[in-house]
């Protein structure tokens, strides 16, 4: 499983990297948005201090989306997908190694995203490992749970309005565990912030075993 | 012998009308049998049907030994499947494909350039993105899957499609050889008469069934080669 999961991970992190949708429409769409919130904010630096880590998981949330939405196109095709299953990977490897893609670039993604709103909001993490183990964790629970609902309706015609459909709501305690979390890293509310975490270690180790298991018959499926 | 493909009373569903409604089919080891059929008579679900992945409905399927209905990912990881759509990965070389390839399938991936240059993809073809490949390359590279991953069962739909004179008959020596190692070839195609040239039986399918079954003319073409001169069994 391990080993197939390293293969598919590999493969997908490949095809972004020369296909750049990654880098030219995901990125730019969520540094895009973290500025338009800014503009709507107006630019009284509190209230955009207050509200920055909303923000900044709202555009990782978006950017799930999108990434997830690439990662299924790349097995759009019926070739392709046929490929998949006649190939012998095991699901579960196929669900790891796509998870493990997706949370690459969101990892990249919110690394830009911290270097953005550090200039448009004028705010710092104080506490950067709370910060850094809330991205982790919420990374996990946005990858897992965004490749999972990306297989349900991956073979469905209408799937690019589906997913967001699916998808947002499930991943709203991600959002908001994730948000309260790095408040408490910016403000440096240490015990604050790490009962957020409790919201999202189960998320991701949840979404993470569901998904080991049903991948295979969500394949089938879909 | 155990036949390697064997159905009978097959029945398999797209939605909820039966694209299959009880096939019989038997193809023994290092038979080459060939589908003919007019559009929707059943001839790719049958591919898909023998490949594990449609369903069977109902009725008895067995492939290289394994129900299809028990453990179809058994079937899926031993036979070699050419689609319409090659499986192939556009923004990814030909030769990172048949690694890609082999890699999931659990091979070593010597095999990689040897399978390569047996299909005519050779060069700086080997680097190039499959993207940018012409349709017919990308169905030798396709082809280079299988040659390299030397399958027990070879599923082939519509192979000839698309194939200038030169893959054509590069088309006919790999199945040859492929037999001449000893798989199984099934393959659909259009053209009754090159399909009945290149099969030992030629079944042709209507309506989800099998309407006929007639010998093909492989055996005989091989026969009067000469004696020495064949391989197949």
């Amino acid at each position: 499983m391990w080993r197939d999961a390293l293969l598919v991970a590999g493969k997908d992190l490949r095809i972004e990297l020369r296909s750049r949708v990654a880098l030219w429409q995901v990125l730019p769409v969520a540094v895009l948005s973290l500025v338009l919130y800014a503009f709507a904010l107006g630019p009284v630096r509190q209230t955009l201090a207050s509200a920055a880590p909303g923000l900044f998981w709202l555009a990782v949330l978006f950017s799930t989306v999108l990434a997830t939405q690439r990662s299924f196109a790349i097995e759009a095709g019926e070739g392709t997908r046929d490929g998949l299953r006649v190939s012998g990977i095991d699901p579960a490897g196929v669900f790891l190694g796509k998870a493990a893609a997706v949370a690459a670039e969101l990892a990249v993604l919110q690394v830009v995203l911290w270097g953005a709103m550090t200039l448009l909001f004028g705010v710092h993490v104080r506490v950067v490992w709370l910060a850094l183990v809330a991205s982790f964790l919420a990374t996990i629970g946005l990858a897992t749970a965004g490749t999972l609902y990306g297989a349900l309706s991956a073979g469905l015609r209408v799937r690019e309005t589906l997913l967001p459909l699916l998808v947002l709501p499930v991943l709203a305690p991600v959002l908001l565990a994730a948000s309260r979390a790095w408040s408490g890293a910016l403000t440096g509310s240490v015990s604050s912030g790490l009962s957020w975490l409790r919201v999202l270690g189960p998320f991701a180790v949840v979404y993470l075993v569901i998904g080991i298991v049903l991948y295979g018959p969500l394949l089938e499926t879909a | 012998m155990d036949p390697v493909v064997f159905l009978q009373g097959a029945v398999a569903l797209t939605g909820r009308f039966p694209a299959l409604s009880g096939v019989d089919l038997s193809v023994g080891p290092g038979e080459v049998v060939s589908v003919a059929g007019a559009n929707g008579a059943g001839k790719t679900t049958l591919l898909r049907v023998c490949a594990g992945l449609v369903p069977v409905a109902s009725g008895e399927a067995v492939v290289l030994g394994y129900d299809l209905r028990l453990d179809p990912a058994a079937v899926r990881r031993r036979v070699g499947l050419l689609g319409h759509a090659p499986s192939l990965y556009d923004e990814l070389t030909a030769t990172e494909n048949v690694r890609f390839a082999l890699r999931a399938a659990g091979h070593d991936t010597e095999r990689v350039g040897p399978a390569l240059a047996r299909v005519g993809i050779t060069g700086r073809l080997t680097k190039t993105v499959v993207g940018g490949l012409s349709a017919g390359q990308r169905r030798r590279v396709a082809l280079s899957v299988l040659v390299a991953r030397a399958p027990e069962l070879w599923l082939l739909d519509e192979p000839h499609a698309g194939l200038d004179a030169g893959a054509r008959t590069l088309l006919s020596e790999l199945v040859t050889e492929a037999v001449r190692d000893g798989a199984s070839v099934v393959f659909s195609s259009h053209e009754s008469d090159v399909a009945a040239a290149m099969s030992d039986r030629l079944v042709t399918m209507s309506g989800g069934r099998v309407a006929d079954v007639t010998a093909g003319g492989r055996r005989a073409k091989l026969s009067s080669v000469g004696e020495g001169g064949s391989h197949v069994a």
